[in-house]
């Protein structure tokens, strides 16, 4: 039996016996990295006025919708992935091309036309990226461990090389502009409040959806095949089916957060879809945790706080702002990997 | 084969690649009995639980279950009633034991069903129904190693496969783990294939003994013919040609 002494006293005489609280601090070493995390944000926010502060929560809720679907992947079934960035491009190019109308084309006659409704294009994106995720996962599921993880970012840079050179569909560098905004009952979103209450809205669906996996069985025999594949296969389980199965309903999240994205930012471009931005969501899924919804949460949280906030760091000139963001974010996950591997709120180690 | 064979295997041979793991086995698992396999490291063991649950490359002869040929994939013999402990208490760690304990039979869907063979394993395990909540990353080796069992009768098999499920453990609880195999036995009627290495107590419990030696059958009797033959002397020590 584990004793739990701690526990039994109040929790303010902990705050006269130095120990004490030392225990009970590092017992809750979760519950303090989110508070301290989430207050400085308030805090930090409130200073910047509105606008900055609805311009960081769409960057969370769009990367919290990544990381959280990324990490049923990764964490949960063992697959380290570095392809999301691929079906986060698919779903943003097909609800930029699927919504593409012949009356607000900038640079008409390029690309074909089919104007369908944003919902329409974002549910029909989320079901080709199904498609192509089945077909990427069907070949991927012939590899595993470090192989797995090459191919996968082989999968990454040939998508990024499609929406590059495909250009009678993607129009390639010159990206697609204004993309349709969505309508609800008439109604169109456009402005960048009612944008964010309808991201996290699918954030909260996202994040229901994936809480449900993992705590169904199905989710147990995820989290059973990342621990040992080949003993759950005498248990009476294909594991094929189920890493397949968490694939493409992963992959189908990124698509969402791809659409979504496609729509508020009215123009994308294969830039934003680079190899880069794979590894980033890694890092994130990893920063808050392998295995836990939460920690993804918060790990996208953190990563927008510190790229966004790195703006204001008062010494750094405006050029070198962008390369320091990722020199730092390199700092920070080597640290992080020394001291804790298992991420801020997270169980297990890659 | 004393009485009427559930599982067996004809003329078996597994290659990997260059290796010839089993080279025309041939061997049978009764109604009812506990057959142990025995044989120096790298005998070819272990792939005999394998070759029967489709995880090792049969490239001829066949392996047949209550007289039916059996070729069908990993996931499917465990449904037809033989459960197989893998080497190396396999546990999930990050899971509970009772967790644990249902990725056994996940497939069922009656819970009653499901709930019985719990109460029945827990009873068996005493030790599991007490750390029920926990995870199985806080139990001892022996502990761990009655879990995977525990986590294959929840298949509710008709025979049992364990590959030496004593491996590593302090001799009293060796003893425990064998009186345990002879219970399950005795009180569930499930026939068991055990690999063994602990010599003198499987002698004790078998009712019959193959001897595999570089990935062949060389001897094949009661644990008596075993003790009385050198057998055992010359597998072990390397002698036999
Ligand atoms: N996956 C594999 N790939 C290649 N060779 C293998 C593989 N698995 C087993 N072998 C070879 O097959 C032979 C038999 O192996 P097996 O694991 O069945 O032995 P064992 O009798 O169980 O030994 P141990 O007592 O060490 O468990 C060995 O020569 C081994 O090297
Ligand atoms: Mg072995």
């Amino acid at each position: 039996m584990l004793e739990k002494p701690v526990a039994e006293s109040p929790w303010w005489r902990s705050l006269s016996n130095p120990r004490l609280l030392g225990t009970r601090l590092s017992s809750n070493v979760e519950l303090l990295i989110n508070f301290i995390v989430v207050v400085a944000t308030i805090v930090f926010i409130l200073s910047q006025g509105s606008g900055f502060g609805i311009r960081i929560a769409q960057l969370f809720a769009i990367f919290a919708i990544l990381a959280v679907s990324l990490n049923l992947v990764i964490g949960y079934t063992g697959l380290l992935s570095l392809a999301h960035v691929a079906f986060f491009g698919v779903g943003a190019y097909s609800v930029a091309i699927l919504t593409t109308d012949a009356a607000y084309e900038q640079v008409p006659g390029h690309i074909p036309h089919f104007g369908l409704s944003f919902f329409t294009a974002l549910f029909v994106g989320m079901a080709i990226t199904g498609v192509v995720a089945l077909f990427v996962g069907g070949v991927l599921s012939r590899f595993r461990d470090d192989i797995f993880v090459l191919v996968s970012v082989g999968f990454a840079v040939i998508s990024h090389r499609i929406f590059l050179f495909w250009q009678p569909v993607t129009r390639g560098p010159f990206g697609i502009h204004a993309i349709a905004k969505p309508e609800v009952g008439g109604m169109v979103i456009d402005s960048r409040l009612e944008f964010l209450f309808l991201t996290l809205a699918f954030l909260v669906i996202v994040f229901l959806i994936s809480w449900l996996i993992v705590r169904s069985s199905f989710g147990r025999v995820l989290m059973a095949i990342r621990e040992d594949e080949q003993a759950i296969e005498v248990f009476g389980y294909k594991a094929r089916y189920f890493k397949l199965t968490i694939w493409v309903i992963s992959a189908m999240m990124a698509a969402l957060a791809g659409g979504i994205t496609a729509s508020e930012q009215t123009f994308i471009d294969p830039q934003s879809f680079v190899l880069l931005e794979s590894i980033l969501l890694v890092t994130i899924v990893i920063l808050g945790g392998l295995g836990t919804l939460w920690g993804s949460l918060l790990g996208a949280l953190v990563f927008v706080l510190l790229n966004e906030g790195m703006r204001f760091v008062p010494f750094l000139p405006g050029e070198l702002i962008g390369q320091a963001r990722l020199a730092i974010l390199g700092i920070v996950i080597v640290l992080l990997m020394l001291f804790r591997p298992q991420g801020l709120v997270g169980r297990f180690k890659l | 084969m004393s009485n009427q064979a559930l599982l067996e295997l004809e003329e078996v041979t597994v290659r990997y690649g260059g290796v010839v793991a089993l080279d025309s086995v041939s061997l049978g698992l009764g109604e009812g009995e506990i057959v142990a396999l025995m044989g120096p490291n790298g005998a070819g063991k272990s792939t005999v639980l394998k070759a029967v649950f489709g995880l090792a490359p049969v490239v001829s002869g066949t392996i047949s279950w209550r007289q039916a040929v059996l070729d069908v994939a990993a996931h499917q013999v465990v449904k037809l009633g033989v459960a197989f402990v893998p080497q190396g208490r396999r546990v999930f760690t990050q899971l509970t034991i009772t967790e644990n304990l249902e990725m056994g039979c996940l497939y069922l869907k009656d819970k009653e069903e499901k709930k019985r063979r719990l109460h029945e394993t827990m009873e068996l395990f005493p030790v599991l129904y007490e750390k029920r909540q926990e995870k199985a990353s806080a139990m001892s080796g022996g502990e761990q190693q009655m879990l995977a069992i525990g986590r294959g009768l929840m298949a509710d098999p008709k025979a049992l496969l364990l590959d030496e499920p004593t491996l590593g453990l302090a001799p009293i609880i060796v003893k425990e783990m064998l009186e345990k195999i002879v219970e399950i036995k005795e009180k569930r009627n499930t026939s068991i294939l055990v690999v063994e290495h602990n010599i003198r107590s499987i002698l004790d419990v078998a009712s019959r003994v193959y001897v595999l030696d570089k990935g062949r059958v060389a001897h094949d009797g009661s644990p008596d013919s075993v003790q009385q033959s050198d057998i055992l002397t010359k597998v072990f020590l390397g002698a036999v040609e």
